[in-house]
């Protein structure tokens, strides 16, 4: 599962739903896999993230804490048509490509902290099929 | 402890419809998932169409997502899939390097109001009650954004009933809920066939069946009328599998869309099927 995946990702029961945020990563094997750089992704999909959940989901798996708020990013210039942006601006959007695009939990769970739940991942899939007393 | 007078509650309605879907849904596309997967390459028109004009950087879901043909359609998308096949998911995932996890739609493992958009391409025709259908069109509703200017949609797609002209015949009298059975070809692995000889293993695949299936008929009423034809080729017959399917008839959909909180702003019939882009309401 990729970092930008959990971030769109929370509990399977219902009443966990509104809780905020549900689910954290425990015992998380992680890799890396390259892949194709693209800055004009990440600044269309920069504004879609929960930016604190990001924050808490790097803090659970270690990496170096984000920045307070989520950054803003400049209009590209124009003739700019991949979105490279400024030095200081494409080093950032590097680093957010590293997190969220190449970086995965391979195994480990998801704990729900309202219902506690354990969703396991395996083979870097996870599972979300509850057991019958939580449907 | 006292003991319930009424054994047939919904609950135990709702059990029985579980337990027949992991029968002759989950533990089918499990077992025939690489050769599934291997018929299963070429986008449809409408979705790829509707995955198309998604402005860049939309964030999406694939509720069953198969072996995840649609997830790699616009790569300025941002796309999770999910299936209740593990088999189907790792395909998706491991094969094919999408985002593919496993889930029942009935119980998506996604934050309220957040998706820009949804599809779910020829599978809610596998719950097999109508509360189970609604419910599930209710679920990937859910996941959708409810700003009034610019909702989230979701493309639905499933099987018509009305298809006369297809190999299958079948019409708007015909049973709603049949077994179709899938011929599993042996040695046929996740590679993926060429033109020929796909068109030729889905014209073995998916033979004709006019058997009706549900989870209260008997095992008589539910026995699909299957006899592949390569049976007489092949000295060892390659296994039939069959799934669940309901039908729907025209109009079916729509009507539980509303049922189930939405607002069909467009509908259509292509190719056997019927499909609408639904938004809440």
């Amino acid at each position: 599962m990729k970092l930008l995946t959990a971030n769109f990702i929370t509990c399977s029961v219902k009443s966990c739903q509104s809780v905020t945020p549900a689910l954290s990563f425990r015992d998380a094997e992680l890799a890396r896999e390259e892949i194709d750089f693209s800055p004009l992704f990440l600044r269309n999909i920069l504004p879609r993230i929960d930016w604190p959940l990001l924050q808490r989901t790097a803090k659970e798996l270690g990496f170096p804490a984000l920045p307070e708020t989520k950054p803003e990013l400049s209009p590209i210039a124009e003739g700019d048509e991949e979105g490279v942006g400024s030095e200081e601006e494409q080093k950032l959007l590097k680093e957010l490509h590293s997190l969220l695009l190449e970086t995965s939990v391979q195994s480990g769970k998801l704990v729900c902290a309202n219902c506690g739940h354990e969703y396991p991942i395996s083979q870097g899939i996870a599972n979300f099929l509850l057991p019958n007393h939580l449907v | 402890m006292s003991t319930d007078s009424n054994p047939i509650t919904t609950e135990a309605e709702e059990k029985k419809e579980e337990v027949y879907e992991a029968e002759h849904v989950h533990k089918v596309y499990d077992i025939i998932a690489p050769h599934f997967s291997a018929t299963r390459y070429k986008p449809w028109p409408i979705v790829e169409r509707f995955l198309r004009e998604m402005p860049a950087g939309s964030v999406g879901l694939d509720v069953g997502c198969g072996n995840g043909k649609y997830l790699g359609v616009n790569p300025s998308l941002f796309m999770i899939g999910t299936d209740r096949s593990r088999g189907l998911a790792s395909i998706a995932n491991h094969e094919f390097k999408h985002e593919a996890h496993v889930a029942d739609a009935l119980d998506l493992p996604h934050p309220p109001g957040r998706f820009d958009f949804a599809i779910s391409i020829a599978v809610i025709h596998h719950f097999s009650s109508p509360e189970r259908r609604v419910q599930a069109v209710r679920s990937i509703l859910a996941t959708l954004r409810t700003d009034k200017e610019n909702p989230g949609r979701a493309l639905i797609y499933v099987w018509a009933l009305e298809q006369k002209n297809s190999r299958r015949g079948w019409d708007e009298n015909s049973p709603q809920d049949v077994f179709v059975p899938w011929v599993l070809q042996k040695g046929n692995k996740s590679k993926q066939p060429k033109e020929k000889s796909q068109k030729q293993a889905k014209n073995l695949v998916e033979t004709e069946v006019k058997a009706t299936a549900s989870p209260s008929g008997d095992s008589a009423q539910t026995r699909a009328a299957c006899e592949p034809e390569e049976e007489k080729k092949e000295a060892e017959p390659n296994p039939v599998y069959n799934r669940y399917y309901h039908l729907y008839k025209q109009g079916e959909l729509g009507a539980d869309a509303v049922e189930a909180g939405g607002k069909v702003i467009e509908a259509g019939y292509e190719k056997d099927n019927h499909w609408a882009i639904i938004i809440p309401a």
